[in-house]
């Protein structure tokens, strides 16, 4: 249309979307793909049963289990935790109660809710997006805007497949330049952080641009955006393009023949048009990028491998410094201590942001001919089920076997502590995952976030360690 | 839900920037299939000791702020996951009212929903807060939903600003699922509208 405005990729989709707009200026925004889990969701359905409610889209609702379950061979025999039990045994009773599709405990398409939904073709460019988990921000990486919902707004999509929502401001932030070796969509996602702060992005949707990020495959995509709550938006998101599009072809439950070229006919108009406006703007030249590593308990605190953690007497205020104390206290580290000196107990390997098959790839790469430290728990969790099975055919589970990580069932696991992997008090952990909060991994325990070849080096070194310093040793 | 009108009750310092949704209610309680019953794990790593005894350090183990209607603390407020865990947590407890500089997102819309008034003020003022918080059960706010304002023990009016369509939810209570059903027309309307453009977008 000659004379409209220039958009972005979220104006673009948004406008897409509203069924109408009310006096106060709140979009009823319609959704075309409600994600459900285990965990978020018992509450919900109750809610529509007390008020004698249906499911308005049963075919737009798809619901799988990944939160609670344990990742061992445990799944096959039954749930061994009875309130875990309960929640699973809800969630399918109520998909076939109101008809919601469920992907089964034991499908081979099982797994985290943001990994399959990309993988199976049901994620989709232009579309909006929710679920009740904050990730939900993931699926943005398909150009798709996509945000994690409360309880009470999963009854409201179940309800009426809307939710009433103000608009968001638009952030852009553009990387551009070469990532230096051994730098990933990870330390992007973690540098970013450690710019803008946790709450830089409240009240924003990012849509993340530059050549750095185009040249990002959609795991790396997906990893960026999945860590998008981290620095406060509720969504991440990248434009569609030719990645994107070969990424849907061929997918299950993705559009085919026609139907698919219709599609991308209207996605190739998504992407923002020159001159839209964005209310913030944050640069970053991936030159500058290094491989990252969080050293308190917020993403925020971040710094490249090579740093020292960093000294609470040099913070701006007596607030700041008490807050770093307690960061240092809870942490167990030192002032000035070198971060690559710092031991691991646990690596964790998996979770929505980092379990896709090019992460264990990338895992596998660091393994391969050697062994992990004495005294280390590796793990590798692959992200669904359909990951798993693809590893096992490349071979990467036994090079990890080998190398004394655990293969382990498809799941969230240990990025969160409500399932049996968990810290104990004082582990200290090199996690692929996107929170480092107090707590977070099991009661007392101490991630260190990172991307998933610096997880693979600090599980060879037994510490912290710089991915630079291994070079990947050839061979099967 | 429950209106939220005016309260008048303790309020708990807890003068700390992003508390996570982790600290409100750590992921190991979200198991439950009911909306009650988390007050019992609201800030269980911080109120509890590893071996299950109260950590008397921690305000809300201490008299008054056992009965706190109110909790003021800093930046960021509810940051991290989408768990409306957190605010029935905060409710099942006995909180109402948060008063911060500012909160996050999810954790504010969900807050809503459950008739957890977040109430958004600057840093100094909220450091003021604290101060009468430690005066402890001779300090009593006051939140006035209708009037817009907070009531600090010595009487002084601090006025706090509010999206005008989420206060009239609250002061009546109002579940807005019954309200976006009467648009169900235009719902519809779009539907048609949409499986005639984009006909991939049905179902699976």
């Amino acid at each position: 249309m000659s004379g409209q405005q220039p958009r972005t990729l979220f104006d673009k989709i948004w406008d897409a979307h509203v069924v109408e707009t009310l006096p106060d200026g709140t979009a009823l925004l319609y959704i075309d793909l409600h994600l459900t889990h285990e965990v978020t969701t018992p509450q919900a359905f109750d809610g529509l049963r007390q008020a004698g409610r249906k499911l308005r889209r049963p075919d737009l609702t798809l619901g799988v289990i990944d939160h609670n379950i344990a990742t061992d061979s445990s799944r096959y025999t039954g749930i061994v935790d009875p309130e875990s039990r309960v929640q699973v045994e809800t969630l399918q009773r109520n998909a076939e109660e109101f008809g919601m599709p469920l992907i089964p405990l034991l499908d081979r398409r099982q797994g985290i809710v943001h990994v399959i939904g990309p993988e199976l073709g049901r994620s989709l460019p232009g579309m909006t997006i929710v679920c009740g988990d904050s990730h939900t921000s993931t699926h943005g990486a398909m150009g798709a805007l996509a945000f994690g919902i409360g309880t009470s707004e999963v009854e409201h999509v179940l309800a009426t497949q809307t939710l009433l929502q103000k608009p968001a401001k638009n952030m852009q932030v553009l990387v551009e330049g070469t990532l230096p070796v051994g730098c990933t969509a990870k330390d992007i996602t973690l540098a970013i952080i450690g710019r803008i702060g946790t709450a830089g992005g409240t009240g924003h949707v990012i849509e993340y641009a530059g050549d750095t990020i185009r040249a990002l495959d959609m795991a790396g995509r997906m990893t960026l955006c999945n860590m998008s709550i981290e620095g406060g938006a509720r969504a991440g998101m990248v434009a569609p393009d030719e990645t994107t599009f070969a990424y849907v072809r061929g997918r299950p439950m993705a559009p085919k023949g026609e139907a698919l070229e219709r599609a991308i006919a209207y996605w190739r108009t998504l992407p923002t048009d020159p001159g839209a406006h964005f209310d913030t703007v944050v640069r970053l030249a991936a030159q500058d990028i290094a491989p990252q590593v969080t050293w308190g308990t917020s993403p925020e605190d971040v710094l490249p491998i090579t740093g020292i953690v960093p000294n609470p007497e040099e913070a701006a205020d007596e607030a700041r410094r008490e807050q770093m104390r307690r960061k240092l206290q809870y942490m167990g580290i030192e002032a000035g201590q070198r971060l690559q000196d710092l031991k691991v107990d646990v690596v964790f390997v998996g979770s929505c942001t980092n379990s896709r098959i090019e992460d264990i790839r990338a895992a596998a790469a660091i393994a391969r001919g050697r062994r992990v430290a004495d005294g280390v728990r590796a793990m590798v969790v692959p992200g669904s089920g359909l990951v798993k099975a693809q590893a096992e055919e490349e071979g990467l589970d036994r090079i990890l076997q080998e190398a004394g990580f655990e293969w382990r069932e498809a799941g969230c696991s240990m990025c969160l502590g409500m399932n049996p992997d968990k810290l104990t008090p004082g582990q200290r952990c090199a996690s692929t995952s996107n929170r480092n909060f107090e707590g977070r991994q099991g009661p007392g325990g101490r991630t260190h976030l990172l991307s998933p070849a610096m997880a693979a080096a600090a599980a060879i070194a037994g510490r912290l360690a710089d991915v630079r310093d291994f070079q990947p040793k050839g061979g099967n | 839900m429950q209106a939220f009108t005016t309260l008048t009750g303790i309020a708990a310092p807890l003068p700390k920037a992003n508390v996570d949704t982790d600290q409100i209610i750590p992921a190991r309680f979200l198991k439950s299939i009911s909306r009650t019953g988390f007050g019992k794990n609201l800030f269980a790593n911080f109120r509890y000791r590893e071996d299950g005894s109260e950590n008397p350090d921690f305000v809300l183990n201490q008299e008054p702020y056992r009965k706190a209607e109110i909790l003021i603390a800093f930046e960021n407020f509810g940051c991290g996951s989408s768990r409306e865990h957190a605010p029935w947590a905060l409710l099942d407890f006995g909180i109402r009212c948060v008063i911060a500089p500012d909160f996050a997102d999810i954790f504010h819309n969900n807050s809503f929903k459950n008739g957890v008034l977040p109430v958004k003020l600057p840093r100094e003022v909220c450091e003021q807060l604290v101060e009468d918080a430690r005066m402890g059960g001779n300090a009593r706010l006051s939140v006035d939903l209708e009037r817009q304002v907070v009531v600090r023990p010595n009487g002084e009016e601090i006025p706090f600003q509010i999206d005008p369509l989420r206060r009239h939810l609250l002061l009546n209570g109002l579940d807005d699922i019954g309200q976006t059903m009467q648009h169900a027309p235009a719902i519809d309307a779009y539907e048609a509208k949409r499986q005639a453009a984009q006909p991939w977008l049905a179902g699976a």
